[in-house]
C-alpha cells in the first residue's frame, strides 16, 4: 500500500472513530451553556478552546462528525440505492425506451445545481437534516446511474455474459448475478467520491442554514456562527474548517488509493 | 452538422420544458397553497383568499403553469410578493453582480489551473508534479465558504487590501473588482484544483500517442511539443469541466454571497425564501436552471466544432 491511501484510511478512520465515540463519550455536554467560560482559546482543560456559549469545540466537532458523516451515508445510500438499479436496466435494455428515459432523467438532475435542488426543498418543506440529506441524495442518483451503466455496458460484450444469456439466465438475473459483483469495484471508488461530496455538501447547507437545525451540531453551523466572532476568537472559525477538510481529503486519498489498489492494471502503470 | 444541431435543440428545448414542469410543481403544487404558505400562520381567511385571487390561484393547475410559460417568455416573471416589484427587475439588479462574479472567477481559475497543470504533466512524477497533486488535493477538500472567511481574516482584517464584503455598485469600476475579487478568489480556487488535475491527465494521455513523437523526433523541445501539440489536443476534456464548472460557479456564488453580503442572486434567493416569496424563488431558480442548460448546450456545441469526430458520430 502507498502513502497517500494509508494516509486517507488513517484521515477517514480518525473521522469515523471521532463520530462513533462521540455517540456515548464527549469531553464536555455539548448541549450545556456555559457563559462564563466563552470564547477561550485552547488550553489543557478545554483542547480546541471554547465557542461563544461556552461550549467545548472538541466535543462540538466530534458530535458534529456524527451529523456529517451520517448526513453522507445516507445520501450515498440513496444514491446507490435508486442509482445502481436504474443504471444496471439502462445497460441491460440498451437503446431500449427505458434506457433513454434513464438517461434524460439524469441529465435532468444534472442540470440542477445539488444546491439549487436543495434550496427548492427547503423552501417548500423547510430546512431540516432529512431535507438536506434528500437534497444531497437526490443529486447521488445519475452519478451512480451513469457510472453503473458505463460499467455494465462494457460488460455485456463480453463472453462470459453471452453465454449467460444462452444458458438461458434472464437479463435481471445476469445483471444481479455477474454484472454486479464485477462492477463493485467502481461503485466503492464512487461511493468514497460522493461521500466526501455529500460531506462538502452537508457543510455548505448547514452553513446557510438550511441543513441540521440546532441543537443538532454540525461542522457547517459551527462555521456560520463563528463568522461574527472571527476577529475576536479566529480558533472558533479555525478547526471546524480544517475539520472539514482533513475529512475530505482522507476521504479523497482513499478513493484515489482504493481504485489504484482494486486495479490492478492501474497499478503497475503507477 | 445540422443534424446533430437540431438533435442538440430538441434536447435543450426538453430539457427546459420538464425543468420548468418539476419547478413549477414543487413551489406551486406540492405545498398545497401557496398563498396561505406565503402568509404563515396569522393570516385572516379574507387575506389568504385575496392574494389567492391576486396569484391567480383560483384557476385550474394547467392554466396556471402555461401563464407563467408564456409569460416568461416575454420576459414577465411576475411581481415579488415582499418587493412589490416586478421579478424581472429584481433578478437584472442582482445579476450584475452575480454574473460578473462567476465570470471573473472562471477567469481566475483557467489563470491558476492552466499553468499548474501544463507544469505538473511537464515534470510528471518529478517533485513539481507531486507538489501541485499535493496542492490540489487540499483544493478540492476546501469548503470554498470557510476558504472565503479565512481570505477575509488574510486579506481584509489583518492586511486590509481588500473589503470584507458588501459591493459599491458598478460607478466605480475599480472599488467595484476589488469587492469582487475575495470572493472570486474563494470561488476560483477549489475549481482551479479540480481543472488543473483534469488538466493534467488529458496532457499525460496525450504526451503518449505517437504524433507527439514524431513532435519531438522532428526536433521540437518538449516544452514547444506541449504547447503546440498537446495542448490542444487535451483541451476536449478540460472545456466538458469548465462548462461544468461555470453552473458550480453560478450555484456556489449563492453561498459565498453570503459570506461576503454580496447583492446578488444568491442573497436574493435567499431573502425570498426566508419571507416566503414563492414567486421570486421560483422564478429564480427557474432562471439559474435555464443558465445551466444553456450553459451545457453552448458546450455541446463547442465539442462538435473542435472535434469533427463528435459530429459525425451522430
Amino acid at each position: 500500500m502507498r502513502l497517500p491511501l494509508l494516509l486517507g484510511l488513517a484521515l477517514s478512520a480518525a473521522a469515523l472513530l471521532a463520530a462513533l465515540v462521540s455517540l456515548f463519550w464527549t469531553p464536555y455536554d455539548v448541549t450545556a451553556l456555559a457563559i462564563a467560560d466563552k470564547l477561550q482559546p485552547p488550553s489543557p482543560a478545554h483542547w480546541l478552546g471554547t465557542d461563544h456559549f461556552g461550549r467545548d469545540i472538541a466535543s462540538m466537532l466530534m458530535a458534529g462528525a456524527q451529523t456529517s458523516l451520517a448526513v453522507a451515508l445516507v445520501a450515498v445510500g440513496i444514491g446507490m440505492g435508486l442509482g445502481v438499479p436504474l443504471g444496471l436496466l439502462a445497460a441491460a435494455n440498451r437503446g431500449s425506451l427505458i434506457d433513454e428515459v434513464v438517461m434524460r432523467g439524469n441529465d435532468l438532475i444534472f442540470a440542477f445545481p445539488s444546491l439549487v435542488i436543495a434550496i427548492l426543498i427547503t423552501a417548500v418543506f423547510g430546512p431540516s437534516a432529512t431535507n438536506a440529506i434528500i437534497a444531497i441524495g437526490i443529486f447521488n442518483i445519475p452519478v451512480f446511474a451513469r457510472v453503473t451503466r458505463g460499467g455494465a455496458l462494457s460488460l455485456w460484450t463480453l463472453d462470459y455474459i453471452r453465454a449467460a444469456e444462452v444458458a438461458g439466465k434472464g437479463r435481471i438475473r445476469i445483471s444481479a448475478e455477474h454484472i454486479l459483483p464485477n462492477i463493485l469495484n467502481l461503485l466503492i471508488v464512487q461511493g468514497t467520491i460522493q461521500f466526501s461530496l455529500g460531506i462538502l455538501a452537508e457543510a455548505g447547507l448547514s452553513y446557510v442554514g438550511l441543513g441540521a437545525q440546532p441543537p443538532t451540531p454540525s461542522w457547517g453551523r459551527m462555521l456560520a456562527e463563528a463568522q461574527t466572532m472571527v476577529t475576536i476568537a479566529p480558533h472558533v472559525a479555525l478547526f471546524p474548517g480544517l475539520a472539514i477538510v482533513l475529512t475530505v481529503l482522507g476521504l479523497n486519498l482513499m478513493g484515489d488509493g482504493l481504485r489504484d489498489h482494486l486495479d490492478p492494471r492501474l497499478r503497475r502503470a503507477a | 452538422m445540422q443534424r446533430y444541431l437540431l438533435k442538440r435543440l430538441v434536447s435543450l428545448a426538453l430539457s427546459l420544458l420538464v425543468a420548468s414542469l418539476v419547478i413549477f410543481a414543487a413551489i406551486e403544487v406540492v405545498p398545497g397553497d401557496p398563498a396561505s404558505y406565503m402568509l404563515g400562520l396569522n393570516a385572516s381567511e379574507d387575506t389568504v383568499a385575496a392574494l389567492r385571487d391576486r396569484l391567480g390561484l383560483n384557476e385550474p393547475v394547467p392554466l396556471r403553469y402555461l401563464r407563467w410559460v408564456v409569460g416568461m417568455v416575454q420576459g414577465d416573471f411576475g411581481q415579488s410578493y415582499t418587493y412589490k416589484v416586478a421579478v424581472a427587475e429584481l433578478v437584472a439588479q442582482r445579476m450584475v453582480v452575480s454574473l460578473p462574479l462567476a465570470l471573473y472567477a472562471l477567469v481566475l481559475a483557467v489563470v491558476i489551473a492552466f499553468p499548474a497543470g501544463l507544469l505538473a504533466a511537464a515534470k510528471r512524477g518529478r517533485v513539481a508534479d507531486a507538489a501541485v497533486m499535493g496542492a490540489t488535493q487540499v483544493g478540492i477538500a476546501l469548503p470554498n465558504f470557510w476558504f472565503a472567511m479565512l481570505l477575509v481574516l488574510a486579506f481584509a482584517l489583518h492586511w486590509q487590501v481588500f473589503p470584507a464584503g458588501g459591493f459599491p455598485g458598478w460607478s466605480d469600476p475599480v472599488q467595484a473588482f476589488r469587492a469582487l475579487t475575495l470572493p472570486a478568489v474563494a470561488l476560483a480556487l477549489p475549481q482551479a484544483a479540480i481543472l488543473a488535475r483534469v488538466l493534467r491527465s488529458a496532457l499525460i494521455e496525450t504526451l503518449g500517442q505517437d504524433y507527439i513523437r514524431t513532435a519531438r523526433a522532428k526536433g521540437l523541445t518538449g516544452g514547444q511539443t506541449i504547447l503546440y501539440h498537446a495542448l490542444r489536443n487535451a483541451l476536449i476534456p478540460v472545456l466538458t469541466i469548465l462548462g461544468m464548472q461555470f453552473s458550480f460557479l453560478l450555484a456556489g456564488a449563492i453561498i459565498i454571497e453570503n459570506v461576503f453580503y454580496l447583492p446578488g442572486l444568491g442573497r436574493l434567493i435567499f431573502q425570498a425564501i426566508t419571507q416566503r416569496d414563492l414567486i421570486v424563488v421560483e422564478s429564480v431558480v427557474m432562471i439559474l436552471v435555464f443558465a445551466v442548460i444553456l450553459v451545457t448546450f453552448l458546450v455541446d456545441l463547442a465539442y462538435a466544432a473542435i472535434d469533427p469526430r463528435l459530429r459525425k458520430r451522430t
